[in-house]
């Protein structure tokens, strides 16, 4: 990610968005990261035979080709599923701008690139608007000055430092804490024998 | 400085700090299943990575598994299921599958081997892992690029949270359980409510449960956004953990596993446990609850538009109108299961109510023991025949079910369904599947009555 995101902004105003819904379970029966596009908002998305839903947000120009979503309160609740945000991603979606989010899907977030900055109620709802406006609006999130401009409008943004770190420079964050082993040997060397768990086979 | 139980188990498990703020934290045992563990394994072999410490880790098969045999009931869950068995092998990592008698749904397993003691730190991905706080352990769900991280450093990058305290202080009302109380919570604090916070349960309800009740708070807890729950580890803690299968190599009590007297919290919530009676979830989130002797609320002026608009939402998805008591919602179906309530304790109250009585007709009833012990356990107390000559379909084996319908449990488009579960999310049992939560005492009332029905006049019947 070059520290910025940039592009049309589309408004998903419900609250308590959850990964069921992100991510409908009958997606998830796969071993693979790949292929979840379709499944990403899919009840939303499509009716029971597969049909777009034309009236909602992500099917009608020009937001369908938004990558950047404005969302309701607690978005992203529920189960921890992965998926939801591999799905977003590869649905083209680089950032989604709310008030708060679950932490799981927080987490889940920055280690797929998918950048969550917070802002008050308020800009939220300004944003909400501006999105929705015809012909849809472009906003620009910069990373790097935690700023959202979009319209007339600059908001500051918060997000917390590792996170923008691991945006901006696309961590691999197994890869880059094994660099911590002689760290972590000196934890475990440091446990009891009643605080190394063996599991019974 | 004084800490809160938070604070030092978080300081109990911190390796090192990091240059990005943050720090890693040590995982002493970590869970999985199969369907957030596969790209977990993948994404070590891609990157040629070991598995560092093998023997701290469990996999049990529980969310996309059939209840009603041992046979996968589609070749997609069994190329899961048989996929988590092959990472397992490799690896040299403990397996509880199908068939073995101590395979379940994870959060039931886990504590039912002895494998939660006071003082740990426990990963799993699953959002559900927030039940050990009933143990004063730090548990918490992470995602699969989590389980990768800890597969091989046996650790995990970690931000310390903001700390909640919720004390429930009084006596429960007759009728009412823990599945109230943190139903209640839920609605008080709101969903997502908790989001950024580790939140402690206590006060003299929280301290007069039992242990599975405990187990029941501190599970759902992951309702209110709450990244952690925790319950400070007393007497009872430490009985439960004793005597099981693992406990005895587990000794984390290098301090006593509760907060200090003057500890604050940034957040603070008082509840009068005298004030809950038995809830039902109405809505689409855990939050829209109402006593079972309440109504569908109806909209106010002073509700913010975004407040109304889910509102207008959850009542369209739930075919139910304002101001409709909860009493009158008929339902097509009943499920006693999950890691929320699904344990030998849940099943003895929901058969005291349904003993000598019959399901409603035309209502579909269904239980899934927690656990293969569980099942067993029940069938010795002679529970399965209660069930069953009730109505009920008792399932031989054990899984999540129709908790998140991941198997062939799945609830119709439109079944409205009253269910010990924790989620009454949209599509959460099936596409356009309704679900009602309750304790499970009350899914067996609402199943004999064949609507949503207050398990209170069971109860004197019964006394
Ligand atoms: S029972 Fe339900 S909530 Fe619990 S682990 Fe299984 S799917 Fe998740």
């Amino acid at each position: 990610m070059p520290g910025t995101v940039t592009g049309l902004a589309a408004p998903l105003a419900l609250t308590n968005v959850d990964t069921d819904v992100i991510m409908p379970k009958r997606f998830l029966i796969t071993i693979s990261r790949e292929g979840l596009a379709d499944g990403a908002f899919a009840d939303l998305r499509f009716d029971d035979t597969g049909n777009i839903r034309p009236d909602f947000i992500l099917n009608r120009a020009p937001w369908s080709d938004a990558t950047i979503l404005v969302v309701g309160d607690n978005f992203g609740c529920g189960s921890s599923r992965e998926h939801a945000v591999w799905g977003m991603r590869q649905l083209g979606i680089d950032a989604c701008i709310g008030t708060g989010f679950a932490g799981i899907f927080y987490d889940n977030a920055r280690k797929n690139g998918l950048a969550l900055p917070v802002v008050s109620a308020e800009a939220r709802d300004a944003f909400l608007q501006l999105a929705g406006s015809e012909n849809g609006v472009g906003f620009s999130v910069d990373i790097r000055d935690r700023t959202i401009r979009a319209g007339e409008m600059t908001i500051p943004f918060s997000m917390d430092d590792a996170t923008r770190y691991a945006l901006i420079h696309g961590a691999d964050d197994t890869r880059d804490t094994l660099a911590y082993a002689d760290a972590i040997q000196a934890y475990e060397d440091g446990l009891a024998d009643g605080m190394r768990v063996s599991v019974i086979k | 400085m004084t800490r809160t139980l938070y604070d030092k188990l978080v300081d109990a498990h911190r390796v090192c700090d990091l240059p990005d703020g943050g720090m890693l934290v040590y995982v002493d045992f970590h869970i999985m299943n199969e369907y957030t563990s596969p790209q977990a394994f993948s994404g070590l072999d891609s990157k040629a990575l070991a598995v560092r410490r093998p023997e701290a880790h469990l996999a049990v098969i529980d969310h996309v598994n059939a209840t009603r045999s041992q046979e996968p009931h589609d070749a997609a869950s069994k190329l899961l299921i048989d996929n988590l068995e092959a990472n397992c092998t490799r690896h040299g990592i403990a397996f509880y599958g199908l068939g073995d008698r101590r395979q379940g749904i994870e959060h039931v397993v886990v504590p039912e081997q002895g494998l939660v003691a006071p003082g740990m730190l426990i990963a799993c991905g699953d959002s559900h892992t927030t039940t050990y706080g009933a143990f004063g352990a730090l548990g918490f769900g992470i995602g699969t690029s989590e389980v990768e991280h800890v597969l091989a450093s046996q650790t995990l990058r970690y931000k310390r949270l903001k700390t909640m305290l919720v004390e429930v202080d009084g006596h429960l009302p007759p009728g009412a359980t823990a599945k109230d109380i943190i139903m209640k919570v839920i609605n008080v604090v709101g969903a997502g409510g908790a989001n950024g916070f580790a939140v402690e349960f206590a006060g003299s309800a929280i301290r007069e449960q039992n242990m599975p009740g405990r187990m029941t708070i501190c599970n759902m807890a992951v309702e209110l956004g709450a990244r952690a729950a925790l319950i400070a580890a007393d007497a009872k803690a430490y009985r439960a953990a004793a005597g099981r299968a693992h406990s005895d190599m587990l000794h984390f009590d290098t301090e006593a596993w509760v907060s200090e007297p003057d500890a604050e919290f940034d957040q603070v919530f008082r509840i009068d446990a005298g004030d809950i009676a038995p809830l039902v979830s109405w809505g689409t989130s855990p939050d829209q609850s109402v006593p079972i002797d309440g109504a569908v609320p109806f909209a106010t002026p002073d509700m913010p538009p975004g407040a109304k608009a889910a509102l207008t939402r959850a009542l369209e998805y739930m075919g139910l109108e304002q101001g409709q008591p909860a009493q009158s919602i008929h339902i097509d179906s009943a499920f006693i299961g999950s890691c929320t309530n699904s344990r030998i304790e849940d099943l003895r109250a929901a058969a005291d109510i349904l003993r000598g009585r019959k399901v409603a007709q035309g209502v579909g009833a269904i239980v899934v023991p927690g656990s293969a012990l569980t099942r067993m356990q029940a069938e010795a107390e002679g529970l399965d025949r209660v069930f069953i000559e009730a109505g009920f379909d008792w399932r031989p084996e054990s899984g999540c079910s129709m908790c998140l319908a991941m198997n062939d449990d799945i609830a119709r488009d439109g079944e409205r369904v009253a269910s010990s579960t924790n989620r009454n999310f949209e599509g959460r049992q099936g596409r356009g599947a309704r679900t009602h939560l309750m304790s499970p005492a009350m899914v067996a009332a609402a199943a004999i009555a064949g609507h949503l029905a207050d398990v209170r006049a069971f109860q004197q019947e019964i006394s």
